[in-house]
């Protein structure tokens, strides 16, 4: 008896209909809802109560839909901010670092400048601040990469925790407010985004930012070379394309909009800047630009559900006294399961067909 | 003058969860997964080491011993990381799943699960949890005989710590005897540098990272519980144990992938991170302070690309996943 | 029993997705037989043996090894049925030292005694005379010596099959003298070996038999004393080669080229091209001959201003202007200087293409830079595309269908279609027709000769030299880095540019 084939294998597909890979997407979604319904019902609330909830939290009303909103914008802006950076085959996991650093130069010039020019300037120059320091700071590990191959996944990644440092230093340093508080004052109003429809102006850059990144990836000389030197450096050279410049470059337009993202959660959000003041978005926003594989509108997505997940929790957290923390752990839940299915739309798993023995 | 005993006695104390965290990612890494979860791991192993010593000590009351509560805590923990670690195995192993990424939403994931095993259980019993302090000794009691401990200095520097420090560094000088020194530990090297090589010699690759990655993620968040059981005092900490995890992976670049190295270099941290409790310096502040074990590793990442000796490098697999017939 | 083989292929078939790489295949060897598997690049040598060593599964068919039917689903399973393949590109370990790569993957008992292992490779090297430092870190070694540890790695394994696949390609004449030796020891030892060529002057000297594969499908296994090169190629290619290229004399030359003591060195420190020069002239095609790796590449790429170079000179003479030196300047520096340079690279989608790209986008990768503004403008490629689409006949479903799915004849077309499209005044070639059928090849050579007639300077890399010797018009043999002549391709011969091209290793 002879067993040519093991019982499963893989091969790598070929080609697949865009109607298969949103099924198999959308697949791994109540997959990780059925998972995440076990996590409720450790806590002794209904799943489809608490799913009920997060919904109707998130989208419900005017007020939680503001609130989603405004967790969205900075999570869709740093997935872009991120998106040339992943083309381009550089993985940047350093946002949290470059948002931070954003918002050191936006509160730089709200704590000293406030007073001394006009509200649009101040805020121009706090934007432009925010998107200088953010470039400066993604320049740091892309000009080592460019020139060294210095691994840029560990260094930005390192450059994360210095950048909070540093901020931990200057809350409790040269920005405290009152001695031994540990805590920036909030900012002049003067150094505040104004609202529309009762939310930070940000939600309108980022808006802005998606039609810029959609057209910069697809439309521009610069969208192309980062595409041609993500799949190969030497052809890249071989087009005459400068591979120091593009790195480089791309880094700190990267940089910049992490930067920006930065300034809209210290002037916008919170008014003032504290250590955390990325709160994550630096690393959420990696796993929404892999799962929108690097597409600005799809980003769109992403991250909404994710806010509205977040948003949902926080409501279900006051209205069942489930803990917050859940929210975190079904937006693992929901990416792992994300992640995973991306095998099932690039591999086939070939089953052996049984064989008929005649002995 | 400084006090050099004192400064080396609690480099060591906050310096052995991070061998714990460290040397569990370099088993891991050394088997050519990249797993950045490691902060979700030492979370989930932080938690579930204190639910398991909190429940034990609540069934067993006042027959609880300090030795089994230790045991149930250490087993708790490496249980929840080798669980940890087996999804992110399944992802990137069996379903090739981006490294990075799912590293970073096992490390969202488990950061959930570690803080929602806490607050449930603050909820449930309405206040910190916490063991009696008859258990609480047994974890940050010194083992060492009494006559080792009275030799001066050196029994203060050498023999004055709590069973974790010893047992991090038995489990190094294993890890390092594995890897260098035997036959599995040398297929194990050859699946992280290359893994299409390994396969040609007849390794079972997946088997390989697929162990490698739970051990080194059970081995990690075992350096979560020993810091919530020492450092931390029995109580959980969400604050004080995040971060801890990211510095783990910075020490493994530190330590060049080598288990003794994570010996000392976890020493090095540990005492970095208590620094400016015991030196302070006039013109350092405090949170700079902090911020010197990412610096001291980024100009160790520098210096070893800059001079590309083919010691020294991180193993050339790293990060990629292996599916045989893509050649 | 009479009929039983050291291992005997059954009806092997194997497809990936719709390219048939093997069909129905029925070989075997005996022990203590050497046996060449011959066939063109593409043939499906290398997919047939990959099936052996555990690498791929066959679609339908059978294994027997000494007569029973094997299950070969790993390579580990392959090493258990003694079964020991020594790939193109060696498994092995960078960082590991030869003796460690050769136990790697043993299930001995143990712990890691590294004076123990050493003196056991020791041991059987010197049974079968090799000569090898076991202690010797893999990244220190030559690529004979990587050779040897991957050959003992089989043996040390007890392998009593050994496939070898193209195992001289990469070596020096002595080198390959040496591999013969160790081949006909183990030969006399009695093993079965295979050895994956096309090299037919190989076949004869070391092979008892030879099996002849043409598109996948096994032609003939023959004596090899029994049959003359003519004929083991007229059953390779299926039918008598006459190379009928269409070659004109050159008129009107002028230099267009002037490369003088160009040397340099990679970035390992080694020196790729020692004091090199000479002059490519228009309306002409000057060939490049020489063993694979003897700085070829190196070459081109320095003229395309992709490598730096140590010293020398690089002067292009447009048609009625002055001289210009390109030494120093980088690819785009060149294109800016109005110099028309075309390049078809050896690494097609690893240089010439983005893999990832339909052809549209691929064409923008000559002229993205071409309009001013931070718009891409993709116009003209797309009209280039269609252009190329049409008149070389590439096969895709569409002009945006990545160029990485299709086959490596389409791929080529794409990339010698862009090149040639810019009218160039010099049009760089390597290995263009590698891995293409013959059709294909001689729609190459039909587009090179065409350029040559409107004028362009041709520089043509290639390793068939009945190709080089009917296509080109001056051939310059390298060897080593350096040149070792330059010759009359209508006057030399085959053996005169085959010495050309070991010269300079007798020498040294």
């Amino acid at each position: 008896m002879d067993e040519k084939m093991p019982l499963i294998r893989i091969e790598r597909r070929q080609d697949i209909s865009k109607t298969s890979v949103w099924m198999i997407r959308i697949m791994a979604f109540v997959l990780a809802l059925v998972i995440g319904s076990i996590i409720f019902m450790i806590c002794d609330v209904s799943p489809i109560e608490a799913y009920k909830t997060i919904v109707i939290g998130a989208f419900g009303k005017a007020t939680g839909i503001r609130q989603t909103v405004k967790i969205m914008v900075p999570l869709l802006g740093t997935a872009l901010a991120l998106a040339p950076c992943f083309k381009m085959k550089y993985w940047n996991i350093g946002a949290e670092g470059q948002i931070t650093m954003g918002a050191v130069g936006a509160a730089f010039f709200a704590i000293n400048f406030y007073d001394k020019m006009p509200r649009s300037i101040l805020l121009i120059t706090m934007g432009l601040s925010g998107m200088l320091f953010g470039a400066l700071w993604s320049f740091i590990p892309s000009f080592f990469k460019a020139k060294y191959n210095t691994n840029e996944t560990l260094f930005t990644l390192m450059l994360n925790y210095i950048a909070i440092g540093i901020v931990a230093w200057l809350q409790g340093g040269p920005w405290e407010g009152k001695q031994g508080s540990q805590i920036v004052p909030n900012f002049n109003k003067a150094a505040v985004l104004p609202k529309v429809w009762g939310l930070h102006c940000g939600w309108i850059i980022v808006i802005l930012l998606v039609v810029f990144m959609y057209i910069y990836l697809n439309y521009t000389k610069h969208g192309y070379e980062i595409a041609v030197l993500g799949d190969s450096e030497n052809t890249a050279r071989y087009a005459g394309m400068d591979v120091f410049k593009v790195i480089v470059r791309t880094a700190m337009i990267s940089g910049a909009i992490s930067g920006l993202v930065g300034f809209m959660l210290a002037s916008g959000q919170n008014q003032t800047i504290y250590a955390d003041i990325a709160a994550n978005n630096g690393f959420t926003a990696i796993t929404v630009a892999w799962l929108s594989q690097l597409d600005p509108f799809a980003m769109v997505l992403i991250s909404l559900l994710l806010a509205g997940l977040s948003k949902g929790s926080s409501s279900l957290k006051t209205a069942m006294g489930v803990p917050g923390s859940i929210s975190n752990i079904i937006t693992g839940i929901i990416l792992l399961c994300l992640l995973g299915c991306e095998f099932f739309i690039n591999y086939r798993l070939i089953i052996r067909k049984k064989e008929e023995h005649h002995d | 003058m400084i006090d050099l005993v004192s400064i080396i006695k609690a480099a060591v104390l906050n310096g052995t969860p991070l061998l714990f965290g460290t040397s569990g990612e370099i088993l891991t890494q050394k088997s050519g997964n990249m797993n950045l979860g490691v902060e979700g791991l030492m979370f989930m192993g932080g938690s579930f080491g204190l639910a398991g010593a909190y429940i034990y000590s609540n069934m067993a009351g006042n027959n609880a011993k300090g030795y089994m509560a230790i045991i149930i805590a250490l087993a708790c923990a490496f249980i929840a990381g080798v669980i940890g670690a087996l999804i992110f195995s399944f992802l990137t192993v069996s379903l090739k799943a981006n490294q990075n990424v799912t590293g970073l939403a096992l490390t969202i994931f488990g950061t959930g699960v570690g803080q929602f095993v806490g607050e449930i259980m603050r909820i449930r019993i309405g206040g910190n949890v916490t063991i009696p302090n008859n258990l609480k000794n047994a974890f940050v009691e010194p083992v060492m005989p009494l006559f080792l401990r009275k030799i001066p200095v050196i029994g203060e520097v050498l023999f004055s710590y709590n069973i974790f420090v010893y047992l991090g560094i038995v489990m190094v000088v294993i890890m390092s005897y594995f890897l260098h020194k035997t036959r599995k530990g040398l297929n194990l090297r050859a699946v992280g540098e290359s893994a299409a090589t390994a396969d040609a010699a007849g390794i079972n690759v997946s088997l390989y990272r697929y162990l490698a990655t739970c051990i080194g993620g059970g081995i990690s968040a075992v350096g979560g519980m020993v810091y919530i059981m020492t450092i931390s005092g029995c109580v959980w900490n969400y604050s004080a144990l995040s971060g801890e995890g990211w510095i783990a992976v910075a020490l493994v670049i530190f330590c060049f992938w080598k288990p003794l190295n994570a010996l000392f270099g976890s020493i090095l941290f540990g005492a970095l991170l208590i620094l400016y409790l015991k030196v302070p310096l006039a013109f350092l502040p405090t949170q700079i302070y902090k911020i010197l074990p990412y610096v001291a590793t980024i100009i160790v990442l520098i210096f070893v690309s800059m001079k590309q000796k083919k010691k020294n490098q991180p193993p050339q697999g790293l990060g990629v996943n292996y599916f045989r017939e893509d050649r | 029993m009479e009929n039983v083989h050291a291992i005997e292929l059954k009806n092997i078939t194997k497809t990936f997705g719709k390219v048939v790489a093997n069909k129905n295949v029925d070989l075997y060897v005996d022990k203590g037989v050497v046996m060449s598997l011959l066939g063109e690049n593409g043939s499906g040598k290398t997919t047939l043996m990959n099936m052996l060593s555990g690498i791929y599964l066959p679609d339908e068919g059978e294994i027997l090894i000494d007569g029973k039917v094997a299950n070969i689903r790993s390579p580990k399973d392959a090493y258990n049925y003694h079964i020991g393949m020594i790939h193109q590109h060696f498994k092995l370990v960078d960082v590991f030292s030869a003796a460690e790569n050769i136990v790697l993957g043993l299930n001995e008992k143990g712990r890691l005694d590294h004076k123990a292992i050493v003196n056991k490779v020791k041991e059987l090297a010197d049974k079968y005379g090799f000569d090898i430092d076991p202690n010797k870190k893999i990244y220190d070694m030559s690529v004979s010596e990587k050779q040897t540890v991957e050959i003992l790695k089989v043996l040390y394994r007890g392998a009593d099959i050994l496939i070898l696949d193209e195992p001289t390609a990469v070596l020096t004449p002595q080198e390959t003298k040496k591999l013969f030796d160790v081949i006909r020891a183990m030969r006399d030892d009695g093993k079965a070996i295979i050895l994956i060529t096309h090299k037919l002057n190989e076949v004869k000297e070391i092979s008892d038999v030879v099996a002849i594969l043409r598109k996948g499908e096994h032609i003939k296994t023959v004596r090899t004393s029994e049959v003359t090169e003519q004929q083991m190629t007229e059953m390779m290619v299926g039918r008598k080669v006459e190379l009928n290229i269409n070659r004109k004399m050159p008129e009107n030359q002028e230099p267009r080229l002037t490369i003088a003591n160009l040397s340099l060195t990679d970035e390992n420190g080694i020196k790729k091209l020692d004091d090199v020069g000479f002059i490519a002239y228009s309306n002409e095609i000057l060939g490049i001959a020489g063993i694979a790796g003897s700085g070829q590449k190196e070459l081109l790429e320095a003229i395309a201003g992709l490598r730096k170079i140590d010293k020398g000179s690089i002067i292009y003479t447009p048609e009625n202007d002055s001289p210009q030196e390109l030494v120093g300047k980088s690819p785009m520096a060149i294109k800016n200087a109005g110099v028309s340079l075309a390049f078809v690279p050896e690494d097609r989608l690893g240089m010439g293409l983005v893999g990832s790209m339909g052809m549209t986008d691929n064409m923008l990768l000559r002229n993205w830079n071409k309009h001013k503004g931070i718009l891409i403008d993709k116009k003209d490629s797309k009209a280039l595309a269609k252009d190329v689409f049409e008149t070389l006949e590439v096969v895709t479903p569409n002009i945006d269908y990545p160029v990485r799915k299709l086959s490596g004849g389409n791929v080529q077309k794409v990339l010698v279609g862009r090149e040639i499209a810019t009218s160039p005044s010099v049009l760089m070639s390597a290995y263009a027709v590698r891995g293409l059928d013959i059709n294909t090849s001689y729609t190459i050579y039909d587009l090179m000769c065409k350029q040559k007639d409107n004028g362009t300077a041709v520089i043509f890399v290639g390793e068939d030299l009945d190709v080089l010797l009917a296509l080109c018009d001056r051939i310059l043999v390298m060897c080593d880095g350096r040149v070792t002549g330059i010759v009359d391709a209508r006057k030399t011969s085959k053996e005169e540019v085959g010495l050309l091209m070991v010269k300079a290793k007798e020498e040294a």
